[in-house]
Order: structure tokens, then sequence, then C-alpha cells
């Protein structure tokens, strides 16, 4: 799978994406774009959608209507003729390959080191040598922040730490694009900052990132466009300064009012 | 191991020292007057059951000491061990195939899985093992070529497999449906947020299984197969059924046969499996060490040691963890 490297094809777009769980349908024709080096935030109460529409562009749930491209690429099928067909898993696996994901409760592997979390997936995954992918690891590990951390064992480290070392996991991959779903959600409020800085040099360096997120200072300060979700649609978006203190959908408005 | 009291000042929040410390208790201490009586009861008991059989004819030491360590009954042992282990090793690799089909999407595999549970589980292994001993009576050849039509190929079904690997295959597809459930119960009891991020890494299901779910599952399959194990050794004794009788009940038998005198070598076939079973234990308990590696144990981290930045909350924690994990010993 070639990727398109025109700088024009958009990083991430979606029209009108639609997902049902069983009846219920949680996302409705979801339309957005997510430009290269763009950090975009999705906000809205929970239930709104906005994780299952994150974990849709990783194909970790399918899209059951409309298109969802990353990088020009159609996410889950493939378009022949007039006809979608389901990937298969390998595919599908080779197109996870490039979208970094970091999740609320960190998920990293308990029974790994830090450092062993880290090169897993790219010895596996892409066939690494292991002094390659651990001088890479021990790299991304002192970019967060944890060079010392590299023997522990997740269970050892707060979940600040835990949760860096699943941002360097991610990045370990050489992602185009990262998710991050509410990834300060379970940690402490003493822990929150430490993650946000990690993240907000991530997007400083001109990583193409879409963050999930509650914290709306960090989308003030950092995100390109924020992206107001609820009941699975898309109510409000633009630029985050300009929605957040200028909100011009009533539910918008409510929202905002009780987090503020 | 420092306690973790020591800790929490090493991290910079000593309370200072009160000139009015209180008195340690000294307490006389409670009597328990009827667990002391209980306790005396069962030593004489006991003694006088123990003097008792040290005394006892039909015991006859005499020939237990004769025969504890005959050619034979080594030999038994020995056929024994290999029944048990080649038993339990095809047994778990079956059993966790039938859990991962157990938990496949596709019907119609979910659907054999659970058969296979209902008939093996259903069924007495003793009732099974006779049933292994008859296969070759049921099925007298074994035929290549299309079903139903005359066959291309038709070997004898007698001499092409012998009575050892009959119960092997016996007590091994019997042993199976109780590990594949042992197996599904440790794989459900990893989080699927395991899964999810093997998954988004770009990781195959066989890798996701392979390198994350089953090492977390062992965690939780390793206490109940070591279980599975020494009962597996045990169970042996049944082979009888087949009939196989080079395995340590069966020797020890025949040898009483021969001499008329049954119980000696009772004992000797028990003095055998406890000897075993009790080696089996060791080993599970350092199985169970090495798999709960990441779970509370005992190091900070791999090459041992403590960091000296780790700050004063998270060793505290840890130090919980660890009490959680292995009891009172390790918090002094």
């Amino acid at each position: 799978m070639t990727a398109v490297q025109d700088n024009n094809v958009p990083m991430v777009q979606a029209d009108r994406v639609s997902k049902n769980f069983g009846s219920n349908r949680v996302l409705k024709s979801i339309s957005l774009t997510v430009k290269r080096g763009e950090v975009l935030c999705l906000v809205g109460p929970s239930g709104s959608g906005k994780s299952t529409f994150l974990r849709c562009i990783n194909h970790l749930e399918r899209v059951d209507a409309g298109r969802l491209k990353v990088d020009g690429v159609l996410v889950g099928y493939e378009e022949r003729g007039e006809k979608l067909y389901e990937l298969h898993p390998k595919e599908a696996a080779r197109q996870r390959r490039d979208i970094g994901m970091v999740f609320q409760r960190f998920n990293l592997f308990p029974h790994m080191t830090a450092l062993e979390n880290i090169v897993e997936a790219p010895i596996r995954v892409k066939g690494m040598k292991k002094a390659d992918a651990e001088t890479r690891a021990r790299e991304l590990l002192a970019r967060v922040g944890l060079a010392n951390k590299a023997d522990s064992y997740p269970a050892h480290l707060s979940g600040g730490q835990q949760q860096r070392v699943a941002i360097a996991r991610a990045l370990a991959m050489d992602p185009k694009l990262m998710l991050f779903d509410e990834p300060t959600s379970a940690l402490d409020p003493e822990l929150v900052g430490e993650v946000l800085d990690v993240m907000k040099k991530l997007a400083e360096s001109g990583m193409t990132m879409i963050v999930v997120t509650h914290e709306m200072g960090f989308a003030r300060e950092v995100a390109d466009s924020l992206v107001f979700m609820d009941g699975g649609v898309v109510v409000e978006s633009g630029d985050p300064v300009e929605v957040l203190t200028n909100p011009q959908h009533k539910r918008t408005q409510a929202f905002l009012s009780k987090v503020l | 191991m420092k306690s973790s009291k020591d800790e929490l000042s090493a991290a910079g929040n000593p309370l200072p020292p009160t000139a009015d410390e209180p008195e340690p208790i000294k307490a006389i201490r409670l009597k328990h007057p009827v667990r002391i009586i209980f306790a005396i009861i069962l030593i004489v008991a006991l003694a006088i059951f123990l003097i008792d059989a040290a005394q006892r004819p039909a015991y006859s030491w005499g020939n237990f000491s004769k025969y504890i360590f005959d050619k034979r009954i080594s030999q038994a042992a020995g056929f024994t061990l290999l029944l048990t282990i080649y038993s339990m090793a095809i047994a778990i690799v079956l059993g966790i195939t039938i859990a991962v089909m157990r938990l496949s999407d596709n019907p119609v595999v979910k659907g054999v899985a659970w058969l296979y549970l209902w008939i093996f589980r259903g069924t007495p292994v003793y009732v099974q093992l006779v049933f292994w001993g008859l296969i070759t009576t049921i099925y007298q050849t074994i035929d290549i070529g299309i079903p139903f039509t005359q066959p291309w190929i038709s070997i004898e079904s007698k001499g092409f497999i012998d009575v050892f690997w009959l119960s092997v295959i016996g007590l091994a597809l019997n042993e199976a449906a109780y590990m594949a459930e042992i197996v599904r119960a440790g794989i459900l009891s990893v989080d699927k947020g395991q899964d999810e991020a093997a998954t988004a890494l770009g990781m195959s299901w066989m890798q996701t299984m392979r390198r994350v779910i089953i090492p977390q599952a062992m965690r939780i399959i390793i206490p109940p197969t070591g279980n599975e194990v020494i009962s597996m050794l045990k169970t042996t004794s049944l082979v009888t059924a087949v009939p196989f009788s080079f395995d340590l009940y069966g020797r020890a038998r025949d040898i009483s046969v021969e001499i008329y005198d049954p119980i000696p070598l009772l004992l000797v076939a028990s003095a055998w499996y406890l000897a075993f079973t009790s080696v089996l234990m060791v080993g599970q308990y350092f199985l169970e060490k090495r798999f709960s590696r990441g779970v509370g144990q005992a190091r900070t981290d791999k090459k041992g040691g403590i960091d000296p930045d780790q700050t004063g909350a998270i060793q505290v924690a840890t130090g919980a963890v660890r009490v959680d994990a292995h009891g009172s010993e390790h918090t002094k």
C-alpha cells in the first residue's frame, strides 16, 4: 500500500461517517477533515460518539456508512469498481501500523518492562533488529522524560509515567497520525500536566494529532481546530479559541458552561 | 527490604520525634485452652496410629522395604511419569485450541468445541479409557480413499498403535476438555484493552495471542494447571481400563498377586505417587512466581534495586502491592 505523498491530500477525511451499535446510531454522518500537521481536539459530553469516531479511524470499530480515508486511503475497506470489499485482517493491520493510538487506561503490557513494551511492535511487526529497536526506544523514553525507567514494569510506574511510556510505544512505530483517546482522564490531577506537556511537544514537532479530551486549556493552547460533538453529530467546529469563547450553538454553550 | 515506614520518612517528609512516646503495651497473652486440648488429642491419636501401624502384621513392612526400590517398580514409576507428561502436553495444546475455538465468532467452530466439552466432560474417564482400549475392535482398519467407496489403502489398526499410546490419547483427550475451560477462563481474564493496544500497534491476531494475551492469561492458567498435572499423575492409575499395566499401580498390583500380599505394595505405590506430587508442588510454586512478572512482585525493576528518584508516594504504593501479593512477610 503506497502512501500518497501529495501534501494536499488531507491526513484524515471523513465523509458522512456513520456507525451503529445494534439499533443504536452512535455516529450520524460525521464529516470532517484533518490536514497534515494539524492538531484537532474532539470535545463533547460522554456518549457523544467522539471515542467511537476515533476508534473508527484505525478500524478498531468498523464504519457502517460513509467513507473514511486516512492519507487518501480508505480505512477498513477496498473499493474496486462499484463495490466495497472488506479488508483482510493482514491489510487492516498494515493500515494500523501507521496510526499510533494512546488509550485512556494506558493499556501497557503489564508483563513487559517499559522498554519491552516499546520495542515489541517494531520488532514483531516491522521486523526491526532488536538492538536498533532498543536504541530507538531509549531515545523515545528520553523524549518523554523517562530515560531512567526503561527497566521498570508498568505496575511500578505512576499513571502519568505509564501514559508517557504508552505515547513512546505508539511513536516507536513512526506513525503519520496519532490518536489520543482521553489520555489524561484516568490520571490524578497532579499527573495530568506531565502528559499534556509531552503531547504539546509532539504537536510542536509537526505530528498530526486527533485528541479526544476534556482538557479545554490544552485544546485552547495547542489545537489548531476544535470539534464539538453531541449525540453522534458534529454540533460545532472551528478555531478552538473562537469556539470556546464564543460558542454559537446552544448545546455547545450548555456543555462549556459545565466544564469551564 | 526496608519497611514501608522507613521509605516514607526517606522520602523527605519525616515526622518530628516526640518526647512523650507512648509506652509499648505488655499485656498477658490470652490463653486458648480448648485449642491446646484439641492439639494434644490430635498428637496422641496420631502417635497411637503410627505405633500400631509399625507393629501391625498386615502392613508387612518387610515386603514394603523389599519392593519400594524394586527395579520393576521404578520402571513402572517411569511409565507413570511418561503417561503424565505426554498426556498433559497433548491436553494443554488441544485445550488451548478448543478454548480459542470456543471464543470464535463462527457458530459452527464454537459449537464443535462445545460438543467436545459436552462429551468428554460428561462421561467418566474410566469409561473413556475402556473405549480407547476397544478402538481397534471398533475400527479394525484405517482406510484412505473416498468415503463410502472401496478404499485405496487399508491398514490393519491393530499393531498400528499400542496400549501405551492408547492410554495417552485417552487421558489427553479427557484432560483437554478441562484444560480448555481453564485456558478460556485465563484468556477472558485479560483486559480487553490489551487486545486493543496490540491490534492498534498493527500486531496480527496470532502475535497478539502469543505475545500479549497468553502470557498474561498464564497467571490465571498456571495454578489450576498445576492441580491438573497432579491430578493427572494419579488418574494414570486408571489406565488399567485400557488395559495398560506397566504403570505404577498396575505393576504394584501384579507383584502383589505374585506374592499374595497386596497391602505393602499399595503402600509402595502410594509412596511413589506422594514423592512425585511433592516435587510437582514445588515446581508449581516457581512457575507461579515466574508468571506473576509485572504484577506486584518484590523487585522494583528487572535489574533489581530501587530507583533513587522514585517519589515517596509510589514507594509506599508498591509496598502495599507487595503485601497484597505475598502476605505480610515482605513488609517486616
